[in-house]
Parts: C-alpha cells; structure tokens; sequence
C-alpha cells in the first residue's frame, strides 16, 4: 500500500511538472518576437561553433576555483580560530579577523574584484606580480574566506560546550582542546555548508573576466561580439550547470545525511 | 581522625562562589587525606556540582584557596592544565568524545596532555579499559554503548592520567537503576583500590557502604560532616536529619542500609 501511494505521487508530480512545461512553452513560444530571440539566443550553428572555445576556456575557470578552494579551506579556518580567541593579550589578532570579516562580506565581490585587480598592481611594486590570472585568484580567496570562515565559526559553536569542558578537564590547554576535539567534530558538520559556498565561488569564477582574464564568461563575450549573437553565453551558462547541479543534489544529499545522524543517533 | 599526620591531597578552605550574584558557594572548607573517600549529599542546588567544578579549576572561584598536595592551585595559575591533570573528573552527563573510540578517548589525555607515545597511551588505556570491564568495547564508538558502559569508559578517562583526586559528579543520575549498580560496583573497587575520591551523590546506600566521610551540603555551606555511622545514625544538625528524613521517605525500603556493611573494608585501611 505504502509503495502504491509512492507510486501515484510521482505520477501526480510528473504530471502536474508537464503541465506547467507545457504551459510556459506554449506562452513563451507563442509570443511574438519569439523567432527572433531564439535566433539571437538558442541558435543551433552558433551553440556547435562556440563549444570548443567556451570550453576550453572554463579549465581556466576550474584551474581558479580549484586553487581558490584548496587555499580558503585553510585560510578560512584560520581566520575561524582567530574569531575565537579568548586570551586578553591577543585581542588585535581577534578583532583584525572579525574587520576582514564583516569587510570582505559586507562590500559587493565585484567592487573587490575591481579595487584589488587593477588598483594593487598600478601601485608597480616591486616584486608584487601584475598577470590578472593571480589578483583574480587573491581576491576570490580573500572574499571566500571570509564567507567560508563563518561556516567554521558556526560549525565550532555548535559543538556542545561540555565537550572541551571535558577535554579541559583532563588537562588539555585551549588549543589542543580545539585541534583534538571540538575541530574534528565541527568539520563533520561544516561540509553541507562548505560545499554551498564552493557552489557559489564556481560561478564567481565568472566576475574576474573584468580584468581580462579570458575565462569562459569573457570567452563568450568576446565571440558574441564577434558574431552579434547571444548563443556563446548560453553555452556558457550550460557548462556552470554541469558542474553546479551535480554539486547541489551532493550537498542536499549530505545535509539530508547529516539530519539524520542527529535525530537517529545520541547527541 | 587518626590521620593526623599526612598532609591533605587535596584542601578546599573558604570557597565563595557567586553565579550573576547569586552566593552557589558560600565559604566551603574540606579536605581529603590520601586514600580517603568522601561523599558530597545535599538537595539538588546544594552547590555539590559547583564545588568540584571549581575544585577541578575548570571555574574561578571568588574567594578562598585551592591547595593539591600542599601548593595552592588556582583556575587563574598559568600551569592550571597541567594541576588539571593531577585532577580527574566523570560528569554526569559523561561527555565522551563521539568522534573517537572507547580507546581514542581513554588515550587522547595520556598522548597529548602527558606528551606520551601513541604506543605508550594506548597501551595505558588498554590495561584501563581491561581493569574496568571494557576491553572488549575499545574499537567500538561511544554512542554503541550503554550509559553504564559509557560512564564506565568516562571513569577511564579520567584515569588516564593518573590522577592523585577523583571528583565525581552525580555520575549515577542520568542512568536507569539496572545500570547505576554497575557504575557504582566500579567505584567501590577503585576505592579499595585506595584511590582518593571525592563524591557527589544521591545515592544514600552507597555513600553509607564506601565513605570515609560524609559531609552534608545546603545552600553553598557543609552543615554537617562526619562517619557514615554518624551521619546517617545520629545526624546531629536539624537540616540534616530533615534532608536525611525526606530522602528515606521517598526511597524503597531496603535501600538505606546505613551502617554496618563496612567490615569489608578494613582491606584499605593500609595509610
């Protein structure tokens, strides 16, 4: 009986998700101006001809998240721990993390992208590299890190106080009752969160094309320019996705996990 | 009362202790000699938990002194983890580590607080964890336990780093009857083992079969103090004989077994 209703839900859904296809396409496709804007953006020669370009520009893109990703899970960590400091000496350490915090959070990442891309290596230091490829790199560290910190600060705080009370009381000092106990703990339930925000830095990836960077987004401009014809960035858009949603049914998937373990298991 | 020459392990003198104003400790004075059990009694809020959390320099304390082996300790001290590990503690809730095993948890202490070798601390564990029952329990992961065998690996734990003073709190409390036996089965052994304890406790018939003394807590102060004969024989104090009467009028008959089951432990008597 149990799998008969399951089976006559996913029918109603299935159904009733047509119908609303259906009825969008039928609107959209039946609107005037329709065959001109499929022509400008869902055109079939261009899609083909702007796949290899756009394509191999976002490893450009993969090559940025991935390094970007590999330095914030630390960095963001980093800046976590420096949150949680409680020892009156080290207090500026504290609050130069929380300013970078509230400051790489607060201000829109494309204005940081700008200011840091473009402003840092006019200043024509020596030494301080000037390739965009390296300040897009910078800047989305230092905004992701900022975000990605939160996440760990949430993930300390929710482990149980009692929990380095006890790792205290067995004569452990702060710090390593943080590094053996509550950190391994947190980590465990930072993962969903960390992901999401992973999810997000992907497509950021794209905001760097301001400073020239050829990455995907940029290589699409530059065909649509070429050919006056919207269907590159489409195909763009479709390579985010293929990437992004499998990513996003993970994540959904962990957090449904992690749900789970809470309410099964003892604290 | 005959001890009169061996220092105290551990000497609390005038402990004040205030939450948001509230007086929770109100000039506490006690001490152990080694070897000696002591029980903790009184009403829930009595102040029990709070003085061996303060004991245990996991709290400051607003006034009075802290002595372990005749040198003043202090939360405040900056070798104040390394007192803590000549202090050990089982809360009543057990707050095992769950990210680790029965093994990892009785090892972390020895391995990273004594600065032992992981073969050494898991060697140490071991033999504890075999002492106590548990040998076979050392891959599991605590949440696979029952709360006796929880509690149990707790009491492991807090032995890992030899301590000198066990404090427990209420360790029985948070479990079913059938488990607490077996709980409190391990602290009589640990006590004819000669490990000096300190104990808060609701359990009446336990206090009176392994104390050495008992001392009665109200409102932050010790009212009374004195032999398991004495105080549950011929309580002197009004308030203890009232907390003792309404205790016996809740508990079963037969559980309150005040005096008389200690000849047993005249095995201990070797201070």
């Amino acid at each position: 009986m149990a799998t008969g209703s399951a089976r006559k839900g996913l029918l109603v859904a299935t159904l009733s998700t047509l119908v609303v296809a259906a009825f969008v396409a039928y609107t959209i496709g039946s609107s005037p101006a329709w065959p001109e804007v499929q022509k400008a953006f869902f055109n079939g020669r261009y899609f083909s001809t702007s796949l290899p370009a756009v394509a191999e520009a976002f490893t450009i893109n993969v090559r940025l998240f991935i390094l970007a990703e590999l330095l914030i899970l630390p960095i963001g960590l980093l800046i976590a721990l420096a949150r949680s400091i409680t020892t009156p000496a080290l207090a500026p350490i504290r609050i130069f993390a929380t300013i970078f915090v509230d400051f790489f959070r607060g201000v829109p990442s494309i204005l940081i992208i700008y200011v840091l891309g473009f402003g840092v290596p006019a200043l024509q230091l020596d030494g301080v590299p000037k390739e965009p490829f390296f300040w897009a790199l910078v800047t989305l560290v230092l905004i992701y890190s900022a975000y990605v910190s939160e996440v760990y600060r949430a993930g300390i705080e929710s482990i149980h106080p009692s929990q380095e009370r006890a790792a205290r009381a067995l004569g452990l000092t702060r710090v390593q009752a943080l590094r053996y106990v509550v950190v391994p703990q947190a980590m465990r339930r930072v993962i969903p969160p960390l992901l999401n925000d992973f999810i997000g830095l992907q497509k950021d990836t794209a905001l760097v094309s301001i400073l020239g960077v050829v990455e995907t987004f940029k290589q699409a401009q530059i065909l649509k320019a070429a050919s006056f014809n919207f269907t590159p960035l489409m195909t763009t858009a479709l390579i985010f996705l293929i990437i992004t949603i499998p990513m996003t049914r993970l994540v959904d998937r962990l957090a449904a996990k992690d749900r789970n373990a809470q309410l099964g298991g003892t604290r | 009362m005959a001890t009169v020459k061996s220092a105290p392990v551990l000497a609390l003198k005038g402990l004040k202790k205030r939450y948001s104003g509230k007086l929770v400790l109100d000039g506490i004075s006690l001490s152990l000699a080694e070897h000696e059990v002591v029980c903790l009694i009184g009403a829930s809020g009595s102040g029990k938990s709070t003085l061996l959390r303060c004991a245990d320099l996991l709290e400051p304390i607003d006034a009075g002194q802290i002595s372990l082996e005749g040198e003043r300790v202090a939360f405040e001290d900056r070798n104040a983890d390394a007192t803590r590990r000549k202090l050990g503690i089982v809360f009543q809730g057990f707050n095992l580590f769950p990210h680790l095993t029965v093994l990892e948890n009785v090892a972390l202490a020895p391995r990273v607080a004594l600065s032992l070798t992981q073969v050494a601390a898991e060697r140490r564990a071991k033999e504890l964890l075999r002492s106590l029952g548990l040998a076979e329990k050392a891959r599991e992961y605590p949440d696979r336990l029952s709360g006796g065998q929880q509690q149990r690996v707790a009491i492991a734990r807090a032995l890992a780093t030899e301590p000198k003073v066990l404090l427990l709190d209420e360790i029985t409390s948070a479990l079913d009857p059938v488990l607490v036996a077996e709980v409190l089965e391990t602290l009589r052994s640990l006590a004819l083992s000669g490990m000096t304890m300190l104990i808060a406790t609701h359990e009446m018939a336990f206090a009176a079969d392994v104390a050495d003394r008992i001392c009665y807590l109200e409102d932050g102060r010790l009212i009374e103090e004195g032999t398991p004969q004495k105080m549950f024989g011929a309580p002197r104090d009004p308030r203890t004989k009232e907390f003792l009467r309404r205790v016996r009028s809740i508990s079963a008959p037969g559980t309150t077994r005040p005096v008389g089951t200690r000849a047993k432990r005249t095995v201990r008597a070797k201070r």
